[in-house]
């Protein structure tokens, strides 16, 4: 057995389900935003970019829950503190390339 | 305890101890996709000719691709649960589902960059279809990888049946699998989904 929970059907029915309406809902919201902005009540673009983020994040935690059956018992610690330290590298990589890029691009015009 | 059990034991504390050690390498490749999402980020506007993503987008396609690797996702996971109940066959025939879910999803993506490039908007035409390229195309190369390693387990089942090490070598590719399915939110959220705003 792995340290990675053990898989079961319900976690993988649950977690294609969950993971299946998260996807209707955001390519359901852009469809919405280009062909009847009026049944999201002209929800405004940085609104929207919130909420596909939001709805991205949630089916990450989602599937690393349900598929990869990541856990915070004391044998799954072994697996989970490498993936929040990588989460930490990702999220200053990301940011930090930019905002340093947008500060170049900013410079460089004005 | 018998020694059947000792051995048991000993298998179990080598294998997590591996399987970790993979996890170590699927987090660095977590790593690689992060540059190339933040080289998408930065680059997605510097468009050269006005064509971004937003002029091909086409929903229902990008939908179908999702639809196929999440269900690619979950069939896997039927082979794992199969391959609990030393279930050879049936974990073969869960391998072969998944093998051809992910195949439609490479040939989905095939045509669509084999058109983008017909129709001169290839790698070479801007910094903005560069980094689009080759983030999409990194996911696609990892797919195909995984596909290959796919085949070659379902030899391996035929060959040596429901062995330690092929139990193994499916925990892997099962991470492996996952982690895909994980980074394709991203893209269809970040590249198609946001740029078709």
């Amino acid at each position: 057995m792995s340290t990675h929970g053990l898989k079961t059907l319900p976690a993988y029915v649950t977690g294609l389900i969950l993971s299946l309406l998260l996807t209707l809902a955001a390519f359901g919201l852009i469809a919405a935003h280009l062909y009847k902005p009026e049944y999201i009540q002209n929800m405004s673009v940085a609104a929207i970019y919130i909420t596909i983020a939001v709805l991205a994040l949630i089916q990450l935690i989602v599937q690393v829950a349900c598929f990869l059956r990541l856990n915070a018992s004391a044998e799954g610690k072994w697996e989970l503190m490498p993936f929040i330290f990588t989460l930490l590298i990702v999220a200053i990589l990301v940011s930090g390339s930019l905002w340093i890029m947008y500060n170049l691009n900013y410079n460089m015009m004005h | 305890m018998s020694t059947h059990e000792h051995h048991d034991h000993h298998q179990q504390e080598t294998d997590s101890r591996l399987v970790f050690g993979f996890w170590l390498y699927i987090m660095s490749d977590c790593l690689i996709f992060a540059s190339l999402f933040a080289a998408f980020a930065v680059l997605h506007n510097a468009t050269f000719d006005g064509f971004s993503v937003k002029q091909f987008t086409d929903l229902p396609y990008v939908l179908t691709e999702t639809l196929f690797l999440l269900a690619s996702s979950f069939t896997y996971g039927m082979a794992i649960l199969s391959l609990y109940k030393n279930n050879r066959n049936k974990v073969i025939t869960w391998l072969i589902i998944t093998f051809l879910l992910g195949l439609c999803f490479v040939a989905l993506e095939v045509n669509e960059f084999t058109h983008l490039i017909g129709e001169g908007h290839g790698p070479d035409s801007s910094a903005a279809m560069s980094s689009f390229f080759t983030l999409v195309g990194t996911h696609g190369f990892h797919v195909s990888m995984g596909l290959f390693w796919m085949l070659v387990m379902i030899i391996q089942l035929f060959v040596f049946n429901t062995s330690d090490a092929v139990k193994r070598r499916l925990t892997y590719l099962g991470l492996f699998w996952a982690f895909l399915d994980i980074v394709w939110i991203f893209v269809f959220s970040i590249v198609y989904l946001m740029g078709a705003i």
